[in-house]
Order: structure tokens, then sequence, then C-alpha cells
């Protein structure tokens, strides 16, 4: 790899490409590209094309839940297994088929050299690799229901026994295609990984010190280290699982010496850390939106920056806070209960400074500005929320209810659908050269957030009031089949539709105005940072005509020695 | 005050504390979460871009601005110190002690029902007058009670909302856990933990009787236990737990 050694600016490219000299073939350009932009592209959009599958699963166990028994239009009657198999791979393929790959693999690759003045990765060819990887492992998840037996159906935690055995899960070959397709997509975003630690540290533009990084760009450095420190415990716990199903071990079978809660505690290792991985993401796009369109500098960068490491380290002590009820130590939870109340505070204080950011700003609310501020807002009912469950005490009673789907529901949908959809609005000027429609913007960011909240909010009444997870039908229980817990579910549930209808309108959007839209030009909202220099789209290479020096800071909005409101990194002094 | 209107009940000694630390928790996090709301949408409409009007030049450093972060964090963290304290003495209370018994039942769940093993006339496990049912659990009101849970194949959960009782169900495992009735009635006993196609066919109904009502039907059950030549259940009776029984479906 001898190309991949990052040699400083300007590395030569000549093996891949050759900066326009010679015209690549569509193979080359489009279906095994070693540019960044084009693997961000298509992690982008395999991840937006899970996100309509794994919608449509919502849609599908949604109507059941609504309307039990109905042949729902689409898919037809809702069986038990099936039930269980939508919801557990609608879980999966939320978290590690689109929040993953669209966070940190798309936006990771398109922003990372671009924010920091480099002409690509460092590993084009490993970047290339682990989309490659990437693929097989969504073929493999899909795969699984079309086998014998179906898709997997034990949740998306996958808790032993019923995940280890065939005769418990009446679908072998699901389960073990399950996983083998999340394990082959940690190995890709390890691949990733490498790839954005490496990039991020080595390839940076002359000038560009430490402090002077974009938020999103340390942001999606800290998740990838966070999500390579914490991935191994799991890595080891699915090939047990495969040896468990396939090969007769018994490392989580409790008849022959095995322990089926050690799993617990390898998934949850991994588990709990994985949701600041993708959160961290979102917060650094948050970070660079509201500052670019309230014109002004991000309220304590450093502290940002240092709450955000706090969270990641702290992320590794709360994991046993999913499992308070699971027949662990009684003792154990009191210790979870102190990290993970704790954790309230590196949290408040991000979400605080973000506040502070809006404090004697010049606010625009233009459609990623609504998106960053829906985020904050979002997160923070997320957050509050969280508080509920983490008290050991109350977590005796709320454990396994509704309470905890809308509250988890209420810090991922924040970050893997608001936070896109900010990031998305914000830099599709500068992947496609055209600016979006604002009405159109504006409309569907209303729509989704109202019914977004018309889900989710109710949910938490189901919860209190007892409504456990993964039932299909509640009606063979007297306590959840009264008629005002049927009408909440009806409610959600429409609130459900309009919000996947909503979506077309977005899809419309960006094919419109790819298509026909105004053209941007290179900084359209008038930024700071790198990529801005850029052409839009930026060609292979970034900057043919020299890679830019950084001179200060990313968010020196409103500099009161200027006149104009913002001061681009690159400009000269 | 918040769950006691959502659910049916609060059935157990330990319910109205749960109840309690709800509202508490309620009301900690909903002070701050409604602070930072205002804030929010206040700074929103106040600093709306104006023709001609630059923002300020803030660097997030400067100790007139930060104090406001810093100082949020008292409240914050005395808050989440009340809740510590709160929800550990309710943990302690449900979990990690265990009050003497009066009586202990045998909670053994499976795909995709659950066994009761009450004590007989005689209160005490494992003799020929237990009285085996299958989805019904029968306890006296103001007894107090140790169950003993089991697993026969998968992880189940062992919840009863009234109670604000939930205890995941582990194979090879015996947990123990405890609970006094407080209020009669019969409530909803449910699965709460994925156990495979059946999990939502997995409803049981605890019955909560006065105590002289449930002497009687002791004294009847365990006569009827006692006359039985030959249980359909025997594997379920005394059997060491970890024994991996035949796997029978049992049908209600």
């Amino acid at each position: 790899m001898a190309e991949s050694i990052p040699v400083g600016h300007g590395a030569d490219h000549a093996d891949h490409g050759d900066h326009g000299h010679h015209e690549m073939s569509f193979t080359e350009k489009y279906v095994f590209p070693l540019d960044h932009k084009m693997i961000a592209m298509q992690y982008m959009f395999t991840g937006m094309f899970m996100a309509i599958i794994g919608g449509f699963f919502a849609y599908v166990f949604r109507m059941q839940l609504a309307f039990p028994g109905i042949e729902v239009p689409g898919f037809g009657v809702v069986t038990p297994a099936a039930y269980n198999s939508l919801v557990t791979n609608h879980g999966t393929i939320m978290i590690f088929w689109v929040a993953m790959p669209v966070l940190i693999a798309a936006f990771g690759n398109y922003l990372i050299p671009l924010m920091i003045g480099a002409d690509d990765m460092v590993f084009p060819k490993i970047n290339r690799l682990s989309y490659q990887v990437f693929l097989v492992s969504a073929f493999v998840i899909l795969g699984a229901f079309f086998v014998e037996g179906g898709a997997f159906g034990g949740a998306w935690t996958a808790y032993p026994p019923l995940s280890t055995k065939a005769e418990y899960n009446l679908s072998g070959l699901g389960s073990t295609m399950w996983i083998t397709a999340v394990f082959l997509e940690f190995v890709a975003f390890l691949l990733g990984g490498i790839n954005f630690i490496t990039t991020a540290m080595n390839s940076r533009a002359p000038g560009m010190k430490m402090w002077d990084i974009p938020m999103v760009v340390w942001m999606i450095v800290i998740a990838s280290i966070l999500f390579m420190l914490s991935v191994g415990p799991l890595l080891a716990g699915g090939i047990m699982m495969i040896f468990d199903q396939n090969l007769g071990t018994a490392f989580f079978d409790p008849d022959r010496g095995g322990d089926p809660i050690l799993w617990q505690h390898l998934f949850w290792f991994f588990g709990h850390p994985e949701v600041y991985v993708v959160l961290l993401p979102a917060v650094g796009i948050v970070a660079d939106v509201i500052t670019t369109f309230s014109r002004k500098k991000l309220f304590g960068y450093k502290t940002v920056l240092y709450t955000a490491i706090g969270t990641g380290v702290l992320s590794f002590t709360v994991w046993a806070h999913h499992q308070f009820i699971a027949g662990i130590d009684p003792r154990m939870a009191n210790v979870f209960t102190v990290t993970t109340l704790l954790i309230s505070v590196p949290i408040a204080e991000m979400l605080f400074v973000y506040i502070a950011t809006l404090y004697g700003g010049s606010i625009t609310l233009t459609t990623p500005m609504l998106w960053a501020l829906a985020f904050i807002f979002e997160f923070l009912i997320g957050g509050v929320t969280g508080i509920f469950l983490g008290a050991s005490g109350n977590d005796i009673f709320m454990h396994d209810t509704y309470f905890v789907l809308a509250h988890f529901h209420y810090t991922f949908y924040p970050i893997a659908i608001i936070g896109t959809f900010a990031g998305f609005t914000y830099w599709f000027p500068k992947m496609f050269g055209k600016m979006m429609n604002e009405g159109l913007g504006k409309l569907h960011f209303w729509l989704t957030i109202l019914t977004f909240n018309g889900i989710f909010l109710p949910l938490f009444v189901l919860g209190a009031a007892g409504q456990h997870r993964r039932i299909y039908d509640f009606q063979n229980y007297p306590e959840l089949a009264q008629p005002w817990m049927q009408d909440i579910r009806q409610f959600a549930t429409i609130c459900l539709c309009v919000m996947l209808g909503a979506q077309l309108i977005f899809f419309y959007n960006v094919i419109k105005s790819w298509m026909s839209g105004p053209a941007s030009g290179k900084n359209p909202w008038r930024a700071n940072t790198l990529e801005w220099t850029a052409a839009s789209p930026p060609p292979h290479g970034n900057w043919p005509e020299g890679l830019p020096n950084v001179y200060r800071g990313p968010y020196e909005y409103s500099h009161p020695d200027r006149e104009e409101d913002y001061w681009p990194q690159n400009e000269p002094a | 005050m918040i769950l006691d209107s959502l659910l049916p009940a609060a059935a157990s000694s330990y319910a109205a504390d749960i109840d309690t630390l709800f509202d508490v928790i309620t009301l900690l996090v909903g002070i701050p979460f409604l602070i930072s709301c205002y804030l929010f949408f206040a700074f929103i409409l106040r600093f709306k871009a104006k023709e001609g009007h630059k923002a300020m030049y803030i660097t997030g450093t400067e100790h007139k601005y930060m104090k406001w972060i810093h100082r949020a964090h008292i409240p914050i963290l005395t808050f989440d110190l009340v809740i510590v304290v709160m929800a550990v003495q309710v943990w302690y209370d449900v979990k990690q002690d265990l009050p003497e018994m009066e009586s202990e039942v045998r909670v053994i769940a499976q795909q995709w029902a659950w066994t009761f093993v009450h004590p007989g006339a005689d209160n005490v496990q494992g003799t020929a007058d237990d009285i085996t049912k299958i989805n019904e659990l029968h306890v006296s009101i103001d007894k107090l009670y140790h169950f003993k849970l089991e697993s026969r194949d998968v992880l189940h959960n062992f919840s009863v909302p009234v109670f604000r009782l939930k205890q995941d169900a582990v194979p090879g495992r015996v947990i123990t856990g405890w609970f006094e009735p407080v209020i009669a009635g019969e409530f909803d006993i449910q699965c709460a933990e994925i156990c495979g196609i059946g999990h939502g066919l997995m409803p049981a109904r605890i019955h909560i009787s006065s105590a002289s009502e449930h002497a009687a039907w002791v004294q009847r059950e365990s006569a009827a236990a006692l006359a039985q030549t030959h249980s359909p259940f025997t594997g379920v009776g005394t059997g060491p737990a970890n024994v991996k029984p035949e796997l029978q479906l049992v049908t209600r």
C-alpha cells in the first residue's frame, strides 16, 4: 500500500485517477471508487435504502399493534413469528445499517478530508474495502428473510439461549446469518475507523492545529476510537455465539456449564458506548450547523470537546444498567446507578453549551438550522427520560416497557434521522452543487417533527401504564387491552404512516434540486470551514489548484475586528 | 401519583415507594427540563437575524458567561444525588434485602406458559400436598411471600405490573425474590423478556384474596392434590431446577 502512506499534501494519486488527467470508466468511478466522496455517497445511499426497509418494517408491525390481525396493505397478515423478526431487524438495521453507515461512514468519509484540507483519505483502498464488506453484510442481513425458518426474531439484543438454539428460536439459519451480518458490519467499521483517525491526525492542511479542527471531525474521530475500544468484546461474543449455534459449544448454555448472562455483559459493554458512537457525529454536525446559522463562535470549543471525551470514557462504565433485573448481583445495580446518573453531567453541559451558543446570535431558521435545533430539543427529552431508567429502584418497574422504547427513540431518532437531515441539507450544496428547495424542506421538517412526537410521546404513557415490549398483540393481556390504550396505539400508528409518507417530499426535493435546483456556488452559507473553499461539488483530489493553508479556528463568526460576519479558515490575516 | 393513575392498582407493599420515586424523578428532571426549554426557545426568538445587526462575539471561555454553565451543575448534581439516594433505597428494599418469609411459591417459566407451585396446607414446599397451577398464582393479602423463579428453556421475565415487580428468569438458576400483596383482586402477570414466537401469548393471572378465602382455597386444592394419584406435572414438582425436562407444551 505504498501509495497510501500519508506523504503530505498533494500526495501522489497517479494510481487512482490522476486528478482528471484521464477519464475514469463508469466502474472505476461509481462501482469501485477510491475517491472518499464517492465512497461517502455509496454509504449514504445504502444507508438511506436500508432506512426505507427499516421504516417499512416499523409500518408493518405498528399496523399490527394498532389493528391486530388485519391484513397489512403491502405485507399481509402479521404472524407472531413475522412480528418478532420484523421488530428484531427493524432495530438491528436502524442502528447498524442506518445510523452507523450514514453518520460515521458517509459523513466521516465525505467531511474529514474536505474539512481538514486533504485531497483524500490516507488509505483509499482500505476505504473501498470497508464499503464492500459493509455491502456484503447488508446482503446477509436481508438475505435471512429468504432462507428456511425466516429471519432471526429474538430481538436486536439477541439474548441466549433463545438466540443460540434453533429449537427455541425456530430460525436456525436466520439467527446465524443475523450474527454473521453484525460481525461483518463491525469489520467494515473497524476498517473505516482506522482511516478516519489516521487521516484526521496526519493529513491536516498546513497550519491546522488540534484546536482548529471542526467539531464534526473531532466527534467522528472520538466516535471511531470509542467504537474500536468497545467492539472487541462483542466480536468475541459473536464468535462464541456462532460456535454455540453451529458447532455445539456451550459458552452460553447453562445446561453444560455456560452462562447466558455472559453474552449480556459482552453485548452491552459494546452496546452502551455504541449509543455515543452514533451520538457524537450528530452532535458534531449540529455544532457546525448552529454556529453557521447563528453567526456565532461555538460557545466553549474545548468544553464541548472535553465533555465528549468525558461522556465517552463514562460510557464504558454504565453497561449493566441494561441488566438491573437480569439476575446480576443486586449490589452491582448501586454502582451502575451512580455512573449512569453521572453521565447526565457532561451531556447536560454539552446541551447547555449549545443553547449558550444561540445566545447573542443572529439566527436564520433555514432548513438545516431547523433540524439542528430540533436535535437539541428532542435529544433533551431523550436525555431526561433516561434518568427514570437509570434510577435502579424505578427500573424494577420500567424495565422493558414502552417507556424504555420511547426513551431510546428520543435519543436514536434525533441522532440518526434528525442529525442526518441536518447534515444532509447543510452539505447538500457542497455534495451536488445545487441549492435545495427551502419551502419543501421546511414542509418536510415540520411534518416529520410533529409526527415523530406524535408517535413517541404517547408511548411514554403506555410504558408508564405497564405495556411491555415485543408483544405482538396486546389483546391477550386484559390490563393492556383497555380501549384507551388501543386508541393511543392507533394514534401513534397513524402518525407513523404520515411520517413515512412525508419522506416522499424529501426524496422528491433531493431529486428535483439535484436535477434543476439553482447553482449553489462555493460557499452559499458563508461558512468558515475548508470544505466551502472547494468547488461544489469538489472534483477528485478536492483542490486541484493546491491544498489550502489554515490560519485560524473554524468558528470565527462575527469577529469584532472584521466587517464581514465570517472569517474563512484559509484566509490570511 | 402518576403511575397509580395509569395502572389498575398499587398492590404490593413496595409499589407505593416506586410510585413516589417516579414522581420525585419527574419533578427533579422536569424543573431543569422546563428551564432549558424556556431558554432555548427564548434565545431563538430573541436573537433572530435582523438587518444590519451583527451577532455577539463570545468565545465561551470568559468567566462572565462560563459561570452560568458551571452554576447549572450544582442543582443538577444535587438532584442526581437525591435521585440516587432514593433509587438505591427502593432498590435495596425490593431486590437486595430479603425479609423473613411467611410462605413460598415456585414460579417456573417455559415457552410459553407459567407454572406456579403453591405450598399446601402444611405451608411447606416440596411435599405431596403442593398445589400446582398453570397460569394462575394464588396468594393471600398481607402475607410476605418469597418466590423462587426458574426457567426451563430461555430467558423469561416474571412481571407483575400492579406490584411494580419484575425479575428475569434465567435457565440454570433459581432466583429468589419477595413480595407482599396489600390489595385483593385479580391482575395480570406478564412475560417481559422476549422468549420466542409465543412471547405475546404468555399471560397469567394473579389472584389475591383475603386470608380466610385463601386458606379455604389452599385446603380445597391441597386435598385435591393429595387425592390425585398421578400428576401430569410431577416433573415440575420437586426435581432440581437445572435438570432439563422434556419440552412439554402446556395448553391453557
